[in-house]
């Protein structure tokens, strides 16, 4: 008899989810299915509200990446008032938004994963957590905990705290960075790139241990969406948007961001609170001209870190260049890499990256220029924010009447446009250690594992309305729920 | 020495007061001695277990998962914390409380194809008509305010739970945002 085997909740990711897995007669996977159980409609209750206020209410969609949604939300009312913020203005913003990647990455490999990765897939689930790590591996713990509070350091730094700071404002940036906080800075940086560089060789070290899961999780084909310079080298703050596809095609070599909604489509399913973003020129192709959202499925792309590495020409900075090339290595040449399992080699790179870019930005003298903020009225009705969280491209647009007044919301996470490509890895991974039925708990946190490559940050993704716990229920092909496994 | 089982919960939250707890950075090395994190959303224990000593929860209550759980958390907790404005009042959740419900979920999802989600089976939860603080599905024993509470107050807070004392906070300490 089939059935339908519920993972709830998912464990170690950002928010509330759980996992169904529906198996045939035989006791195969027959498909797999990722669900967002939170909802929580910040879209719609903040119509009728000031734009100017929108920084400060998005930003509480999510306290991992809050700096993320201040950048949207800020780029978003900058486009309103139509100025171009003071050059340093933009430079703070940059290096806020990089202390973030820092601190959200550190948290996404040290706190949420090493436990996987050190501690082991199958390992006791009362102690695969960081204070099982903190346990058995002090020094990598410690190592952690002392990069992510890099991080969250200068975001306190520029902003006054570390979580929600009322810093970025339509037009530029509140306080400039003091000469005193650009010196300790200067002082915190060595260390957090020593541990990266630990961090990195800790990876590599693990490496002949997850051949079998570098190979099968999250490893398919699709598209992949990002940020780029004009020049098409990596970004996180402004620049186009590029796609590329699995075969290394560039589809758009550079869109502007305002046009954002012409190729990106977002469909609805019955069973989750997470909305499924797609490509839409593929889906049309796949639709033979009809419409696009019948065969939204193929147009599938992934955002974040892996999709960042895989869509820009270079990284531009000495280390995160040098390693960029290793990476790129793990796919024939010229194509993209299609295993999410390579996702926390790319979130490493992205922290080498950041603290390179940190430095470099800190040397300029004008970074303490205080001259931070344009002023202006609404001058447009419409605007549209767009950067990179650390887990994927993240847009903000906005309607306002003449008094800056939101009459319409439009949102687009990060998280959000990985759910086919989640929902994908989930079905992967449980069809390859599921058979006849059988599951263990080591088996559910594999699967569980699949999810968090991608780092979901789910109470950013179900800003729509909610919240995900990750449970597994198994389902009869009558779709009769049998089990329920629970992790304990 | 025994350790002090601990838990910490997310209900309807950004999870903002837990990356402030995260903040005590290497206050947490110390902790690692005293605590037993028997659950948490950064561990994997999938059902909230009995015999808790302290539990901290984040966020406001949204739908029937949340209130299951919190109803779960005091039945087994010796004391609750209610932890961040969204447990203490709501806070940006509740925003959502002057809109009904369905109207809500229909605006949110109405553009794009195919069915849009409703809650209420085994797997989506139902949303409650409107989002409530902690202490009005639950009684609380302790409340930690602010969005997030910063590492001064957590830390405050921790250390007299640990030591099985009342939580005061000083007046400076009480504010909100
Ligand atoms: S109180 Fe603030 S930081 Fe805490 S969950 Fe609510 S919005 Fe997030």
């Amino acid at each position: 008899m089939s059935k339908t085997i519920v993972i709830d909740p998912v464990t170690r990711i950002e928010g509330h989810a759980k996992i169904t897995l529906h198996l045939d007669d035989q006791g195969q996977v027959e498909d797999a299915r990722f669900h967002v159980t939170e909802f929580r409609g910040f879209e719609k209750f903040c119509e009728g509200r000031s734009f100017w206020e929108m920084p400060g209410i998005t930003a509480r969609i999510c306290g991992i990446c809050p700096v993320s949604h201040l950048m949207a939300s800020a780029k978003a009312g900058d486009a309103i008032l139509g100025v171009a913020i003071p050059p340093t203005a933009a430079r703070l913003r940059r290096l806020m938004n990089w202390a973030q990647l820092v601190q959200s990455h550190a948290l996404s490999f040290f706190h949420l994963s090493a436990p996987d990765l050190l501690l082991g897939m199958e390992s006791d689930p009362a102690k695969r957590n960081l204070m099982g790590l903190i346990d058995r591996y002090p020094d990598v713990a410690r190592n952690g905990i002392r990069l992510r509070s890099f991080g969250q350091k200068v975001i306190e730094m520029l902003g006054g705290r570390s979580v929600h700071p009322a810093w970025t404002v339509p037009g530029g940036v509140r306080d400039p960075l003091s000469q005193e906080s650009r010196s300790q800075i200067q002082q915190m940086l060595p260390e957090a790139l020593a541990i990266t560089e630990q961090a990195l060789d800790l990876l590599r070290s693990t490496a002949d241990t997850y051949r079998d899961e570098e190979a099968l999780y999250g490893n398919f084909p699709s598209l992949y969406l990002g940020l780029v310079t004009p020049e098409g080298g990596l970004e996180h703050y402004d620049g186009l948007l590029r796609v590329v596809d699995s075969d290394g095609t560039v589809l758009e070599p550079g869109l502007p961001l305002p046009r954002y909604r012409e190729i990106i489509g977002e469909a609805v399913e019955p069973w989750s609170y997470l909305k499924f973003p797609f490509y839409r020129p593929a889906a049309t192709r796949a639709a033979h001209g009809g419409a696009a959202e019948t065969q939204y499925a193929a147009g599938m792309y992934r955002v974040g870190p892996l999709a960042r590495l895989n869509v820009c020409d270079f990284a531009g900075t000495p280390r995160a260049e040098a390693e960029l090339r290793d990476f790129r290595r793990l796919a024939p040449r010229g194509r993209p890499v299609s295993n999410s399992f390579h996702s926390h080699y790319a979130r490493l790179i992205e922290i080498l990256y950041s603290l390179e870019r940190i430095a470099e930005t800190l040397d300029d003298p004008a970074i303490t220029d205080p001259r931070i903020r344009a002023h202006a009225e609404v001058n447009h009705l419409v605007g549209v924010g767009v950067s990179e969280a650390p887990r994927g491209t993240l847009f903000h647009e906005y309607q306002v009447d003449s008094n800056g007044i939101l009459q319409r919301v439009n949102l687009i996470i990060a998280t959000g446009q990985n759910n086919l490509a989640m929902n994908r890895t989930v079905k992967q991974i449980a069809q390859h250690h599921i058979q006849g039925g059988k599951v263990t708990e080591g088996i559910l946190n594999r699967i569980e594992h699949g999810i968090r490559l991608y780092d979901p940050c789910l109470s950013c993704s179900t800003h729509a309305v909610g919240q995900m716990p990750l449970q597994v229920e198994i389902f009869d092909s009558a779709g009769r729920l049998v089990d329920r496994m629970a992790r304990n | 020495m025994n350790k002090i089982k601990f838990a910490t919960a997310w209900l309807g939250g950004c999870s903002g007061c837990h990356m402030s707890f995260l903040d005590l950075d290497e206050k947490l090395l110390e902790l690692a001695n005293k605590i037993e994190l028997v659950y948490s959303p950064i561990a994997d224990v999938k059902e909230f277990p009995e015999g808790v000593d302290v539990t901290l929860v984040e966020g406001a209550v949204a739908n029937l998962d949340n209130l299951h759980l919190a109803q779960q958390i005091r039945a087994r907790s010796r004391r609750v914390v209610s932890f961040g404005d969204c447990a203490v009042t709501g806070n940006v959740p509740s925003l959502r409380n002057t809109l009904g419900v369905d109207d809500l979920l229909t605006a949110v999802y109405q553009e794009g194809p195919g069915r849009h989600p409703v809650g209420g089976g085994e797997i989506l939860p139902r949303l409650l008509p409107k989002v409530l603080p902690l202490h009005q599905v639950i009684q609380v024993d302790a409340f930690l305010p602010g969005c997030p509470p910063d590492t001064e107050r957590i830390w405050a807070a921790v250390s007299a739970l640990l030591a099985d004392e009342p939580l005061l906070l000083e007046p400076a300490r009480r504010t909100f945002g």
